[in-house]
């Protein structure tokens, strides 16, 4: 099995190609599942040798790091052209756990098709895109999903003039959906469940989606209600649009890898982790350096800090693996009202994504 | 010969060495290569479907309707696309300045964009520049006309209904034998019978008279609208007519191109002797001209048709469910088995431009010269 890296590099040429035409305009589709055919036809060595993944990255150089092709908040491109976002934050703090460098990623741009074959064929070492844990990912698709960083749930948005305030007055609407989601399987089950019919008409990205619903194409436009919050901040008169109540699925959003590197799968675990922690333990990047240059009298933060016991040594990591992480991102709460909070567009409560210490569910387990 | 011999084998071994790699590193993976979920529900719904189907029918069924909403844009494209390519041909060689300077500039506007623009320019004008369904544009309260389709009356059919369909068919039959019987009657007496006339009016008269006799056994359910949208009807949704007309009109300007090379390639010294002869103009050119021109038309012809159904896989881009917005897209997701679906679409495109070559080849076997 020598021929992995030539495998690997027939994938890089495809995948890279699809990557530049998402950027541009949509030219030539079929590309596309050429490419995905050819990425999953060169699932390569690569993307099975399963010892050491942490070595490869570090002999790389940099992290790879699937992101979406664009979601306001959570994966968008600043002023610079650099990439920015909550899901992207989560990219750079592994790379600064792994280097002590948030800047060693090189990020790739994939849609919700070649997601899982990128990541199975080795193209990105992990995922950091809206991806919701489901049963079948987690055991059919063989991927390892390592937490959740945004408790999500699909909703709907209506023109405010229809004067419609909840979902169950939808019957025979027509909803756009973005395809290539779990939103599809959902939004049958509701309409199913309900006893009510409705058109589906199913958009490729979530701009034409936008678009087709301002048009009136469709009565009403669904996905996850962080991105219907987005779209809305996004038009010309949000108060013309309302979300309706109901939530009609459960969307935990969360890193991934695939099966088969533990080792790998515990760095990236435990960087959210140790983020989520941080918030708690009122860790922020500004303080993070002056707490860890002095003894606290918190021993959990002590083992973070490096100053006691070998806990990065375990991980493969440098002793100071927290302290760069932090420096480098902040901690779970910075990260959130940074892209997502109410000072920014989108304008999201914390909601349930809130610390357990507050009610809501960020939860993580203790560093000892 | 041996060179050909070496090609062979290295792309067959190169073929061999990527299947086996894909399987044996699935395999180590975990995840092996099946068709088994074909026969899972697929839990989605599909707004264009013209066999029974909902969330619970099987994601093989779901293949099923893309597969016939894929034939239904092939079908529909390839005679509009035929229609469009013929008269933009001949118009291109008319001897009108005007008329062929127009048909010119719609040749060389259509065929330079690229036809994923086309479509979805199409689309936009279609979704943006029509109403409203509640404001319909509607021709005497039958057909509506809104971004969300254009609606017509469906025909409901009483039992009794097979009467006239089998009136049809008598009718078509004696059609055939009547002009068969006034083609000897030519050949023996010269004498000419007015056939296109006569068949016509047993077409449409003998049916209609069969529906009357048997007491108007169809009625028209209207589309009305209530609540969100038009209940009852049939609708023709905007993404498909965008994906069919775009099609249409792009592979047309190339066939009107075939359509005039293929005219010009009968010499003209064929018309001047057929005039010489006495035959009229419109016989000159279908007796003629064009089953000469047809020779050189049919063979690039099959190209154009297997581009605009390989070209209807661009549906996905206005959410037209055919063959790969379904088991290429939404099965693949929800199952997330890329390498099957992508392999069933592969075979399907495979065998539908197969079939539409063999026929044309078949076709362009029965016109071409005939040597004894």
């Amino acid at each position: 099995m020598q021929v992995g890296k030539y495998q690997l590099f027939v994938a890089t040429i495809f995948v890279g190609m699809e990557t530049q035409l998402n950027n541009e305009v949509k030219i030539m589709r079929l590309t596309k599942y050429l490419s995905i055919v050819v990425a999953v036809l060169a699932l390569g060595v690569s993307g099975v040798s399963s010892a050491g993944m942490l070595d490869d990255i570090k002999a790389r150089g940099h992290l790879q790091c699937g992101i979406n092709t664009g979601l306001t908040g959570f994966a968008f491109t600043d002023d610079a052209g650099n990439w920015q976002g909550f899901d992207v934050a989560l990219c750079q703090a592994v790379a600064a756990a792994v280097f002590g460098d948030a800047s060693a990623v090189k990020y790739t741009n994939l849609t919700g098709k070649t997601r899982f074959p990128s990541l199975n064929a080795g193209e990105v070492d992990m995922l950091s895109r809206n991806t919701t844990w489901t049963y079948s990912r987690d055991v059919d698709l063989k991927m390892t999903f390592l937490g959740v960083n945004y408790y999500d749930g699909q909703g709907f948005i209506v023109p405010a003039a229809l004067g419609v305030t909840s979902a169950t007055q939808l019957d025979g609407a027509s909803v756009c959906i973005q395809t290539g989601t779990t939103t599809e399987l959902n939004l049958a089950d509701f309409f199913r469940g309900n006893n009510m019919n409705y058109e589906p008409v199913p958009i490729e990205t979530n701009e034409e989606a936008r678009n087709s619903y301002l048009a009136g194409r469709c009565d009403v436009y669904t996905t996850d209600r962080s991105g219907l919050a987005a779209t809305r901040a996004s038009l010309d008169n949000p108060q013309d649009h309302v979300v309706l109540p109901e939530i009609i699925s459960k969307e935990p959003l969360g890193p991934v890898v695939r099966h088969g590197d533990d080792e790998w799968a515990d760095i990236v675990r435990w960087t959210l982790n140790v983020i989520i922690i941080a918030e708690e333990k009122g860790i922020t990047s500004e303080n993070v350096a002056a707490m860890a240059a002095e003894v606290q009298k918190d021993a959990e933060l002590n083992r973070m800090f490096g100053t006691e016991g070998e806990y990065g040594a375990m991980l493969g990591l440098s002793a100071d693996w927290v302290v760069n992480v932090i420096s480098a991102v902040g901690n779970y709460g910075e990260i959130f009202e940074k892209y997502l909070g109410v000072n920014t567009d989108i304008g999201l409560e914390r909601g349930v994504n809130a610390l357990w210490t507050d009610g809501g569910l960020i939860y993580s387990p203790p560093y000892r | 010969m041996i060179i050909q011999i070496i090609v062979v084998i290295i792309v067959l071994s190169l073929l061999g060495f990527f299947i086996r790699n894909t399987v044996n590193n699935l395999e180590a993976l975990g995840a092996e290569v099946g068709y088994g979920f074909l026969f899972n529900p697929s839990n989605y719904d599909i707004n264009q479907h013209l066999i029974e189907y909902s969330s619970r029918s099987t994601h093989l069924r779901a293949t099923m309707v893309g597969l016939i909403n894929t034939g239904l844009v092939a079908v529909v494209g390839i005679v509009l696309a035929t229609l469009i390519g013929f008269v933009a041909g001949v118009l291109r060689l008319s001897s009108n300045f005007l008329v062929n300077r127009l048909a010119y500039i719609f040749v060389e506007f259509t065929r330079n964009v690229p036809v994923l623009l086309w479509i979805l320019l199409w689309h936009g004008v279609l979704i943006h520049s029509l109403p409203h369904p509640r404001q319909a544009i509607t021709i005497y309260d039958v057909t509506f006309l809104a971004n969300r389709g254009f609606y017509v009356p469906k025909p409901l059919l009483d039992p009794l209904f097979w009467l006239v369909a089998i009136a049809a068919v008598v009718a078509i039959i004696g059609a055939v034998i009547f002009s068969k019987y006034a083609k000897r009657k030519q050949e023996l007496t010269g004498e000419q019978l007015p056939v296109i006339w006569i068949n016509s009016a047993l077409i449409v008269f003998v049916p209609l008279l069969v529906f009357w006799l048997t007491g108007t056994p169809a009625t028209l359910e209207m589309p009305v609208f209530e609540g969100f949208n038009f209940k009852g009807g049939i609708v023709l949704s905007p993404e498909f007519i965008a994906l069919t007309l775009a099609l249409a009109v792009y592979t047309g300007a190339f066939i009107a191109e075939i359509v005039r090379a293929g005219i010009l390639s009968v010499s003209h010294g064929q018309t001047e002797a057929a005039y010489a002869l006495g035959v009229k103009p419109s016989w000159t050119m279908r007796l003629v001209i064009l089953p000469q021109a047809l020779r050189v038309v049919v063979p690039p012809m099959i190209s154009q048709y297997l581009n605009l159904t390989k070209n209807s896989s661009l549906a996905i881009a206005v959410g037209y469910m055919d063959v790969v917005a379904t088991i290429g897209g939404i099965s693949l997701n929800q199952t997330g088995r890329a390498l099957e679906c992508m392999s069933i679409v592969l075979l399907i495109y495979l065998c539908l431009s197969l079939s539409i070559s063999a026929f044309m080849n078949f076709y362009n076997k029965r016109i071409s010269l005939v040597e004894r």
